[in-house]
């Protein structure tokens, strides 16, 4: 029973950071039909941010924010000068962001030597919760919540509001968005900084449990993808879904079958294809 | 559009150059770096078949690679096999994969297909660096001796890049001959009016799948070169990286073209390999010709070069035997 | 450039057919280290330890100039081997220091044979390089997996009296040795190993790991490479876990030390070297290192620093002169260094270093974590005490080897 709790609590929290990561990188897919491959190295980037800003001195709470910012600048400079030349080219565009990626990952070596760094955490989130002898870090609880804040935030944001109203307008069809006289040129611009700065906060996030080192954007941008095939393109409640069920699996798998582990994270995808092209929640294809 | 003389022309060069190039080195590592860049094309060339006359990108075909080079020395230096048959059921095997990943790949189109090779290439990863006890986990499989085909030594260098040559020289046919194919041209077809070639009654899917199958053939082929090359394989063979480098060859020759990808193959090989002996940071340079690439010159090195000659032979002052090359080493250094 | 090429490659011909050994001619050491992609920051400290021996010796060796040439393997295995053929082919190594993993090294195992070049690893510790896949060119200036874990399996059983003890490791090569020889000791004196967890070294997260750790074991021997240590034992203190943690000497490696906090204060582990090893010899060497570098040298850093005073130490033995390749490696596997950070060092018959063995602790002093010396098994063998013959009849160590009761 209490490897089922802990477990259980385990993949939630797993699945709260790559809620975190994909649901930037799904925003993204959803506006502006761009694979962003560099999503990964965003994220990786954003914790060396945010892990400088930390040792300078900076506390965790405005590091997560330097980390988002940095990044949100980052890709807004990448979305006007260099994606936005390739619209109407998908391909072109999932081509760059991978040649970007490799330029980031470089760099990241570059400047922060390669050595591992964990993030340190705050002090009043260090240490475990414990409830008769089950014992669960209070960090984890806590990404947990900001994925759920996370998660109504953006819901609220999309359902809601007027930029959220754009959003899906512009998701639902482009020309008419346009015809609308919807500046879909500053909202590209806007959703793509958000994207980003999610991808780069929640790097900053994800440090003091998966801390940061050359090759964690391998590492996670595959996850990402999975979580949005599963969920459905575009759709914030797939990636939702997409990231807890992917966490699930990432928990239970490693302790069940651990050494089917890695490939049961794909297998859920594979079988989503085969019966529903579209993934969950997704209205259309690819 | 395209001048028939000139690309000949420029092709029988290329040829000639390739034929006598072990004779203008004397070092045996630019003859096996020529070894890999052939090798190398041949993936390169397996990929252009779907993401240039198909329109479909691939991020996972270093599967066709890996699998096949497991496999062949698996086979023959655990299992028992003789180099023949390794290689026959390696090759066999890589286009039975190739096809169950072209039906589920194909499921979607455009991103959807790349995002699904690409995780089945992850899984592919995942078996190679978990299963140790079959693939030897990180360490990787090694201790495959060179076969000798008809007698011919390729432990030699010079022997083994003119064995890789004659496969380079047969998929460079073949991927011709199948561009000029029903099935080539119904291909390019569905790359460009995709609804059409449906109403026109052609089973699209088919079309699709067939090709895929045809290029996982040839990744199989390099794969097999590439194990007998390295005389080893390692889970880097599968990885997310060398889809990506395979990719950068496609898109950097120039896609739909035969020379493109020869050409990108020779950028990413000697970038990596030789260049990187000079420049530290040589996958931000990597990083940076990719990006400059797709923005500035997206139709690739080939027909970029083919664009360049065209606009100085219109120019009255003019060396018209400025090659292919030179502008390539340009971009390079 | 093509033109470039012949020509220099006609000069490197004449000089080659010109040169029976002039000793004023330099020498030229090829360096295969790692500055890109996941293994870029060992292969960072490799370059410093290599550099501050070949500065000590002011690039001179028996009175022979140094030129060393380094390459980047990028960690890929396939880079690693056109770069060893770049480093003999075209640049004329004639004496090969790295490269820094042991897929590296195995991937190129076919060429040093080939072209019977003497290599010195500074790192790769794949026990079967100087077992039972021996190459009569190889020389380790580094301990093997086991070597350094075989003490600590004893010294657990014996001096901190567990009984009980689960294992978590690295799930590959590197990692199953380990595990495996200090199971194989551990359990001959009477402790048992109840319990093995393999973690991929892509290891995400080890919360799924840390909380399969059965509760009623005496301890946890944890067995980690590269920066896997940090995020184990930082985890296993948010997990509130209790059970004191063995190390390998990877975990927890000076080179990722200076990254941890007080969650690795208390880990007992083995090695062949700890920074805080209270010699002249190793006194002087880490404050060099600390006076150019910053931080204590671990693992990569020393490894490197000693196969390059194992390429000075053979060089004084045949004075300088590699002309004679089989009395150069003759020379190779007769090193002998009395002082050196490691401890007094030399070489068994296989090519593998006799080593000085520590049983380590952290504890933060001088303002920084140290492995603080607890105990010394002087002069151990890769063997142990099994001998080489009864050790090399059984399989190398993997993951599911299981000791023979």
């Amino acid at each position: 029973m209490n490897f089922w709790i802990i477990q259980g609590l385990n993949g939630l929290a797993f699945g709260s950071l790559l809620f975190i990561l994909a649901s930037g990188f799904s925003l993204i897919f959803g506006l502006m039909r761009i694979v962003n491959l560099s999503h990964g190295a965003y994220f990786m980037l954003g914790a060396y941010v945010g892990l400088s800003a930390i040792e300078a001195g900076v506390n965790f709470w405005i590091a997560i924010l330097i980390g988002g910012g940095a990044i949100c600048i980052l890709g807004t400079v990448i979305e006007r000068f260099i994606l936005r030349r390739l619209t109407g080219q998908p391909l072109a565009q999932v081509l760059v962001t991978l040649g970007i990626a490799f330029i980031i990952a470089d760099t990241c070596v570059w400047i922060w030597t390669g050595d591992p760094r964990p993030v340190p955490m705050p002090h009043e989130l260090a240490g475990a919760f414990r409830i008769s002898h089950l014992a669960f870090p209070i960090y984890r609880l806590f990404v947990i919540g900001v994925a759920f804040v996370l998660a109504a935030a953006l819901w609220f944001l999309l359902e809601r509001s007027r930029l959220g109203a754009m959003i899906r307008a512009g998701v639902d069809d482009l020309t008419m968005a346009r015809a609308m006289g919807i500046r879909t040129s500053l909202l590209f611009s806007v959703v793509f900084c958000l994207g980003s700065a999610l991808a780069g906060a929640g790097g900053v996030l994800a440090g003091p449990i998966l801390s940061v080192y050359p090759g964690l954007d391998t590492d996670m941008l595959p996850l990402a993808l999975v979580v949005v095939i599963l969920g459905g393109v575009g759709s914030l409640l797939g990636a939702f879904v997409g990231s807890l069920i992917i966490g699930f699996i990432y928990s239970y798998g490693q302790a069940l079958f651990p050494d089917l582990a890695y490939m049961i994270l794909f297998l859920p995808m594979v079988l989503v294809l085969t019966l529903r092209p579209t993934g969950l929640f997704g209205k259309q294809a690819f | 559009m395209r001048s028939p003389v000139s690309t000949l022309s420029l092709s029988l060069i290329g040829l000639v150059a390739l034929l006598v190039m072990p004779w203008l080195v004397t070092s045996e590592y630019y003859i096996n770096i020529a070894s890999q860049i052939a090798i190398a094309a041949i993936l390169a060339l397996s990929l252009n078949l779907l993401v240039g006359w198909g329109g479909m990108i691939s991020l996972g075909h270093a599967a066709y690679l890996g699998v096949a080079a497991y496999l062949s020395i698996y086979l023959t230096t655990q299992a028992g096999f003789g180099h023949l048959t390794g290689a026959l059921i390696a090759i066999g095997a890589t286009t039975g994969l190739a096809m169950i990943f072209g039906y589920l790949a194909l499921r979607a189109s455009g991103l959807g297909f790349l995002m699904i090779t690409l995780a089945l290439g992850q899984i592919l990863w995942g078996v190679a660096y978990r299963w140790s006890s079959l693939t030897g986990g990180d360490n990787g499989l090694g201790g495959l001796k060179r076969p000798h085909p008809f007698g011919l030594n390729l432990m030699d260098p010079t022997t083994f890049y003119y064995f890789v040559l004659v496969f380079l020289g047969i998929a460079l046919l073949c991927m011709a001959r199948f561009m000029q194919s029903g099935l080539g041209q119904s291909l390019q077809g569905t790359r460009d009016q995709p609804r059409r070639m449906h109403a026109l009654g052609y089973n699209v899917w088919l079309i699709q799948w067939l090709s895929f199958v045809f290029a996982g053939f040839w990744g199989a082929v390099a794969g097999l070169l590439y194990a007998y090359y390295n005389q080893f394989v390692s889970p880097q063979a599968l990885h997310l990286t060398t889809s990506a480098e395979t990719l950068l060859m496609v898109i950097a020759g120039g896609t739909g073209t035969l020379l493109g990808p020869v050409v990108g193959a020779a950028l990413v090989v000697i970038l990596k390999n030789v260049v990187s002996a000079y420049i530290t940071r040589w996958l931000i340079l990597l990083g940076v010709i990719f990006v400059v690439i797709v923005l500035f010159m997206p139709e690739g090195l080939v027909p970029g070069a083919r664009r360049v000659l065209r606009a100085l032979k219109n120019s009255p002052h003019t060396d018209k035997d400025a090659d292919v090359s030179s502008i390539v080493r340009d971009r390079t250094q | 450039m093509l033109c470039f090429r012949i020509l220099l490659s006609t000069t490197v011909l004449a000089t080659l057919a010109l040169a029976p050994a002039q000793a004023a001619e330099p020498l030229k050491v090829g360096f295969m280290t790692v500055r890109s992609g996941a293994l870029a920051a060992g292969g960072r400290q490799m370059e410093e330890g290599l550099k501050l021996c070949m500065d000590e010796h002011h690039g001179e060796m028996a009175g022979r100039k140094i030129d060393l040439i380094t390459a980047d393997t990028a960690g890929q295995p396939a880079v690693a081997k056109t770069k060893v053929q770049e480093l003999v082919e075209r640049d004329g190594a004639q004496v090969l220091i790295g490269p820094l993993a042991a897929f590296e090294a195995l991937a190129i195992d076919d060429y040093i044979r080939q072209t019977k070049t003497p290599i010195i690893s500074p790192s790769a510790a794949a026990e079967d390089l100087t077992q039972r896949k021996l190459n009569p060119w190889f020389v380790r200036a580094v301990g093997t997996s086991a070597q350094a874990h075989h003490p600590l399996g004893e010294y657990a059983a014996k001096d901190l009296h567990y009984k009980k003890i689960a294992i978590i490791a690295d799930d590959f090569a590197f990692g199953h040795e380990i595990a495996a020889s200090f199971q194989r000791t551990f359990e001959e004196n009477g402790g048992k190993i109840v319990q093995k967890l393999w973690s991929p070294l892509n290891t995400a997260e080890y919360g799924t790991y840390i909380t399969q750790i059965d509760p009623d074991v005496d301890a946890v021997f944890a067995a980690f490479a590269g920066g896997n240590g940090i995020k184990f034992l930082s985890e296993y203190k948010n997990y509130g876990m209790q059970k004191p943690v063995l190390g390998a000497m990877t975990t927890v490696d000076e080179g990722i030390l200076k990254r941890m906090g007080s969650e690795a204060v208390g880990v007992i582990s083995s090695g062949w070297y700890s920074a805080a090893i209270d010699t002249p010899a190793n006194k002087k060497f880490v404050e060099a290192v600390r006076k150019a570098y910053g931080a204590d040298p671990g693992y990569y850093t020393v490894g490197a620093y000693m196969a390059c005073q194992f390429l000075n130490n053979a060089l004084e033995q045949v004075k300088g002169d590699i002309s004679n390749k089989e009395a150069f490696m003759k020379a190779l596997r007769n090193v002998n260094i009395p002082e050196s950070p490691y401890g007094p060092v030399k070489l068994d018959k296989y090519g593998q270093p006799i080593l000085d063995i520590t049983i380590r602790k952290v504890e933060k002093k001088d303002g920084r974590l140290q492995n603080v010396v607890i105990k010394t098994y002087p002069a151990v063998s890769q063997f142990w005490t099994y001998g080489a013959d009864q050790f090399l009849k059984s399989p190398v160590y993997s993951r599911d080897w299981t000791p023979a009761k």
